[in-house]
């Protein structure tokens, strides 16, 4: 394990840091602790949250200190069981990754940015879908929205900068462009990503027990299709 | 077996403690921005501090209880009356069916609570009766309350109409203001501040902007600026991190916040003080105070002993008839 860094994210959680990159490999760490930390909960354990390149874990400062007086707070009691937890930490068979495949509509009215994605490229469309499509994406993160999920990594060629002026609703469903991320919007929402295509499947389904589709860590690739 | 509302009031939703454990699927916990008067009303009621209450705004709603019902209000004092005759703050009182509970005025703080003995009866989504109004779920009908909606109460709401006008004992009452010190403790890039924008930070006086809702609380002041602005990757963030936008002025995220986000965390409101930020509005003024860690520990768990003592009953006092 290289440098790892914990930090308070208020009295109630602290954030572990595995560095301020994103990388495949620092996300594996991040999940595989969060899962690991959620298959296996410490008492005052209230939930983590896996991000690009750290895990978050929130707790019941109360039940913590009543479970581990020795130690001087809540923050070194939870930094030291997951100090533990690192050490024996298997980052790939904790979660079998799963391989999602998404339909996804690549056309100028589901994708109104897919010119601008193409002129910045200098291809035609043709080549940014054949692009996006060719890759299979890893989720490393949901957040912004319920079920909204930050992948990447889009190829280089293709990776354009989010819109200097946000749109004030992008449709459900749309699938966006932000440099080297992609994501699907689980909700209308304002958003300022280059959306290159939509799909009608829902990410998020919060009557369901489990209320969204994509979980972190999994693998994405984006069918495209025709209406 | 329900309460009217009569008039929606500008923003009134029904809230818990919050909904745990989704935050990984970008679901916030949501719930009250003043944990402290809502865990305070339903203890006084003896109801479960988990209970569902309605959260209102100024202006507030007008509501008939058709039923009658015991209930108590705290947080922000919007003059509440009871057919027209004042109510207190923080004390138990008792509706008569067809009674109205009437709001007069914006005395103090921003949010008030209603708790009714025996709780209200809602749905819960994913575990909380939070209203979470981008997903449409939890509370009622995920959305806020409007005219003519009618929420139902539990049958033991029914049970013991009876009341002896229980009060809260004040000095478990935060000391709410519309000018608060709240304590703080370092965030991730606290390191990053200059010297001259700590001293700002620490010694200056925020005002609450009008771009303030129950996802964050955007602040007005001088700029407070970063000695190293490094690119940055999202990452969990929490109700009551302080964050420095492009623009150096900064944000408090409050309830609804997003569950993830890139700006620079400088510091995070402590526990014990969420309840002072929860209950600004525009034109309020915030400063903070550095604490350690330990010590914001010490304040949360000094408010849980005294919030059991509360639950115990013993130390209610009883108001002269």
């Amino acid at each position: 394990m290289g440098d790892v860094r914990f930090i308070s994210l208020g009295d109630s959680a602290l954030t572990v840091e595995f560095g301020n990159v994103i990388s495949v490999k620092l996300n594996e760490t991040a999940v595989a602790l969060s899962n690991r930390l959620a298959k296996d909960p410490f008492p005052g354990f209230i939930e983590t949250v896996p991000a690009y390149a750290s895990t978050s874990i929130f707790y019941d400062i109360a039940e913590v200190r009543r479970n581990f007086p020795e130690f001087p707070n809540a923050f070194h009691a939870v930094s030291s069981i997951v100090d533990l937890a690192l050490e024996d930490l298997d980052t790939t068979a904790s979660s079998p990754s799963r391989l999602v495949e998404i339909p996804v509509r690549f056309d100028a009215e589901a994708g109104p940015d897919l010119d601008i994605v193409a002129e910045s490229a200098g291809i035609s469309t043709e080549s940014v879908i054949e692009i996006f499509s060719g890759t299979v994406y890893r989720v490393f993160m949901l957040g912004f929205l319920p079920g909204f999920s930050y992948m990447g990594e889009v190829d280089e060629r293709i990776a354009t900068p989010r819109k200097s002026t946000p749109r004030a609703v992008v449709p459900k469903g749309s699938v966006g462009i932000a440099g080297k991320q992609t994501g699907i919007y689980s909700l209308a929402s304002p958003g300022g990503w280059q959306i290159i295509g939509r799909t009608d499947v829902d990410m998020f389904t919060p009557d369901d027990e489990s209320p969204c589709l994509l979980r972190p860590g999994d693998n994405v690739r984006f069918m495209p299709v025709e209406e | 077996m329900s309460i009217l509302i009569q008039k929606p009031g500008i923003l009134t939703t029904i809230q818990d403690l919050g909904r745990h454990g989704f935050r990984r699927f970008g679901i916030n916990p949501g719930g009250v921005m003043d944990p402290a008067a809502a865990r305070m009303v339903n203890a006084l009621l003896g109801n479960n501090e988990r209970d569902a209450v309605l959260e209102m705004h100024f202006p507030a709603p007008q509501i008939i209880f058709e039923k009658g019902a015991v209930a108590a209000i705290g947080g922000a004092d919007f003059l509440p009356h009871l057919d027209g005759e004042p109510l207190q703050l923080w004390q138990e009182f008792r509706a008569k069916p067809g009674s109205m509970l009437t709001f007069a005025g914006k005395g103090s703080g921003n949010r008030a609570y209603l708790a009714i003995k025996g709780g209200l009866e809602i749905d819960q989504w994913l575990g909380s009766s939070s209203t979470n109004l981008i997903a449409g779920r939890g509370g009622f009908s995920g959305r806020r309350l409007e005219a003519k909606d009618r929420v139902d109460l539990r049958a033991s709401a029914l049970e013991n109409l009876d009341s002896t006008g229980t009060r809260l004992s004040p000095w478990i009452i935060p000391p709410y203001s519309s000018t608060p010190t709240v304590r703080v403790i370092p965030g991730a890039e606290f390191q990053s501040l200059s010297d001259r924008s700590l001293e700002i930070f620490l010694s200056r006086q925020f005002e609450i902007s009008g771009k303030s809702d129950r996802m964050g609380f955007r602040l007005i002041g001088e700029a407070v600026e970063l000695s190293d602005r490094a690119e940055m990757i999202s990452s969990a963030v929490s109700f009551g991190t302080i964050q420095a936008l492009p623009d150096n002025q900064l944000i408090i995220l409050m309830a609804d916040h997003q569950t993830t986000g890139g700006y620079p965390r400088l510091a995070h409101v402590i526990s014990r003080d969420l309840p002072l930020i929860g209950q600004l509005g525009p034109g309020d003024k915030v400063a903070f105070q550095l604490v350690t860690l330990d010590k914001a520990e010490k304040l949360y768990l000094e408010f849980e002993r005294n919030l059991k003592f509360l639950g115990a009953g013993s130390k209610f006092e009883s108001a002269p008839n």
